[in-house]
């Protein structure tokens, strides 16, 4: 298929795959974080891993928006879709994340409540203009890469004069959660998660430009490659974030030219801009309070703000105490090392967010990697 | 006996197949309910075991093995580009049938109606039905109808029911699968799914891709003829390929290894399952069979499966490998390896 099998090419990854392991210097380990879930999943589905030499180690990051979420923010979603006469639209990642009673958005649908699954934010704005009696909320998840079309979303409703669609807004910042990994007294005191680079989000980066990454690069000495989603496209920020360390340069390096430009979209942040303003702290998964990580509705927009209309209360819910969730996201701990990964928490009754997504990390592992673990193979992926 | 009782049938008003809907007295078992029989399902069926009448289907037994299955079809939307949930629960059953290396010989039909549901749409499917097994030359010679109430369904449910002779010295089972055996595919995988998909109100696209819902006895009769000991046969529908495998590998405790760049999908197939973010291994086939034999076994197989029409672009994709695990592993054409899990849920798409 045009535009995708060039990225897929078995023989051009040998050749990659070839010069990383001449370039690696035995003497050393090299363990890179990729932020995105995107990433994640790319890595499992092409078996990249497998390409890589023993001593290069890809540590999961909480790129996945779904596993993100705290499950508070998910009570308040199903709470919402249990109103009577409410229309619920989410994205289908969402709907089988499981809250600390088990509950999910698929299970409160079998109990009648309406929830819609849709494949974008005009999908729900259709839906409110079909059914003007209920009041329609979209369920707004994701980095900066679904937030231009939550704003045009916005826009779109109140151009339509749409008084029965509001967004509840989750919309986070892919700059804030890297700033707070690398300030976390796991990487830059204790050393438990030993980080040399990072391989940089594909679409966020579309959105964000490559410039936001530049202060990383530059305060924490940690080189950044923006890379593509595409197998081939890893494989290429790998040896790029290899050779940068090799030659001990800590810069922000662009892979993904064939989209991102080093401001970004600039229609679309204006658009972002107009709409959202910063929060001033927001509960992540795994990574607790971030300050300024998040987005909500600017007070002019506030008709369109489900958090307004519905008061929507603030829940702070504390994750399965079992669950490693949280350690996973920070890249302190793999999949593998969770006591109940595999056995209490599986694809089809999940306990934590990471097993939710195909992108989360347990996801990824159990439907894709997890043959390594019983094969006693050295696992790669960290 | 009143006058009402003896009016011909001649002074019967004809039920309206044009405009007309399904109301709750055609399943009252009354007179209503016996002229829609007559009108619609006895014409477009007919056959001699269903005009008796009776209750039930009588025909003489055979010698040897017989199999029969069973499958219900509630499939949204009911029409779709290569077929209708008439002739997918014709085909769905002969196959299931089929793939114990049986000849289908009778179908039952059952069909669960909604009120309010147009009798030309349901014209249209007992026809698409009709004319499925017409084709198929296996009869509909017993069946029933109920009607539930409005919103109580979903227009119409169908389940259909058959059963099939297994000709002497075939033993196709899914537990037969043994290492070293390969793996084989009788076409292109994922079209059904995707033609179905494009459809739905909330992903409509459009694509010239249609429903590969076809009857695959005469493939198998063809397939048995060239290599009678065929280990396992399974047409890989719900969940797709990567769930009947992992079904397999399991009742065989055997692994797999399968080769992405062997796998026969069409282009658009491929885009769509690109842009939806879902992987064609799982998604459904109507029209399409797994089967494994034996390596010696295999090139004849898959020359006789490409001999007939419904096996032009037949593939071997993979080979049985010992596996206490049982995991489903493919070598991506990446030039890594993977697991292909069992489908988790429904497949929902990603959003980034």
């Amino acid at each position: 298929m045009k535009y995708i099998d060039e990225f897929r090419t078995g023989t051009l990854a040998q050749k990659i795959a070839t010069k990383i392991a001449s370039e690696a210097n035995t003497q050393r380990d090299y363990h890179f974080m990729e932020f995105c879930g995107g990433h994640t999943h790319a890595i499992s589905r092409f078996g990249i891993s497998d390409l890589l030499p023993d001593n290069v180690h890809l540590i999961h990051g909480p790129g996945c928006p779904v596993c993100v979420l705290p499950i508070g923010r998910v009570e308040n979603a199903i709470r919402l879709a249990q109103t009577p006469g409410l229309i619920l639209c989410s994205y289908g990642d969402m709907l089988r994340i499981p809250t600390a009673t088990g509950m999910s958005l698929l299970k409160a649908k079998a109990q009648g409540a309406d929830i819609r699954m849709v494949y974008s934010s005009a999908d729900a704005i259709k839906i409110a203009q079909n059914n003007p009696q209920h009041q329609v909320v979209f369920f707004a998840i994701g980095f900066e890469t679904t937030t231009p079309p939550t704003a045009v979303a916005i826009k779109q409703a109140q151009a339509l004069g749409l008084n029965n669609f509001t967004v509840f807004c989750n919309h986070v910042l892919t700059p804030s959660a890297i700033s707070h990994i690398l300030q976390s007294a796991e990487v830059r005191q204790l050393g438990i998660v030993p980080l040399n680079g990072f391989i940089g989000p594909a679409h966020v980066s579309v959105v964000i430009g490559s410039q936001p990454y530049e202060y990383f690069a530059e305060e924490f000495q940690k080189p950044v490659v923006i890379a593509g989603f595409e197998p081939l496209d890893v494989m290429q920020a790998i040896l790029m974030l290899l050779r940068q360390i090799n030659t001990g340069r800590t810069e922000v390096e662009n892979e993904f030219t064939r989209a991102v430009l080093p401001k970004g979209n600039l229609k679309a942040q204006r658009l972002v801009a107009e709409i959202f303003e910063l929060r001033r702290v927001f509960e992540w998964r795994g990574l607790g309070l971030v300050p300024y990580s998040a987005l909500k509705i600017k007070s002019c927009y506030a008709g369109f703000d489900a958090e307004q209309r519905f008061q929507i209360p603030a829940l702070s819910i504390a994750d399965n105490k079992a669950c490693e969730c949280g350690a996973i996201l920070r890249g302190v701990k793999r999949p593998q090392d969770c006591k109940i990964f595999g056995t209490v928490c599986t694809p089809e009754n999940p306990i934590g967010s990471c097993m939710v997504s195909s992108e989360g990390a347990c996801a990824a592992h159990y439907s894709y990697g997890r043959f390594r673990d019983t094969n006693h193979a050295t696992s790669k992926e960290n | 006996m009143s006058r009402r009782d003896i009016i011909k049938p001649g002074y019967m008003r004809a039920v309206d197949l044009k405009n007309g809907c399904i109301e709750m007295v055609h399943g009252s078992g009354g007179r209503a309910m016996a002229q829609l029989i007559h009108q619609l399902f006895l014409t477009a069926f007919d056959n001699e075991y269903l005009r008796k009448m009776n209750d039930q289907a009588c025909f003489q037994s055979f010698n040897g093995r017989m199999v029969m299955s069973t499958d219900s079809h509630v499939i949204t939307p009911l029409f779709f580009p290569g077929g209708d949930i008439g002739s997918l629960s014709v085909h769905g059953t002969i196959n299931d049938i089929a793939m114990s290396g049986a000849k289908p010989s009778y179908l039952a039909a059952s069909f669960i109606l909604e009120e309010g549901f147009p009798l030309s749409d349901l014209k249209r499917i007992v026809d698409s039905m009709a004319n499925a097994a017409h084709a198929a030359q296996v009869p509909i010679v017993t069946g029933d109808t109920k009607v539930v109430e409005k919103g109580s369904g979903d227009g119409v449910f169908i389940t259909t029911t058959g059963i099939g002779m297994v000709p002497q010295g075939i033993n196709i089972s899914s537990e037969n699968a043994r290492p070293g055996d390969k793996i084989l595919v009788s076409g292109t995988l994922g079209d059904h799914g995707i033609a179905i998909m494009a459809l739905r109100e909330n992903l409509s696209f459009h694509t010239s891709i249609t429903s590969d819902t076809t009857a695959l006895h005469d493939l198998v009769a063809h397939m048995i003829t060239a290599a009678p000991d065929i280990h396992v046969l399974r047409d890989p529908t719900r969940g797709g390929v990567a769930t009947a495998l992992n079904e397999i590998a399991l009742q065989s405790s055997v692994g797999m290894m399968l080769y992405e760049n062997k796998l026969p999908i069409r282009e658009q197939v491929h885009a769509a399952c690109e842009f939806l973010g879902l992987d064609p291994l799982y998604i459904a086939n109507e029209g399409k069979l797994i089967a494994i034999c034996t390596a010696e076994d295999s090139m004849n197989l898959l020359n006789a499966m490409r001999a007939h029409p419904l096996g032009e672009n037949a593939a071997i994709i993979g080979e049985i490998i010992p596996d206490t695990h049982c995991f489903v592993q493919m070598q991506t054409r990446f030039g890594g390896k993977r697991v292909v899990d069992w489908l988790s849920g429904e497949q929902l798409p990603r959003i980034c």
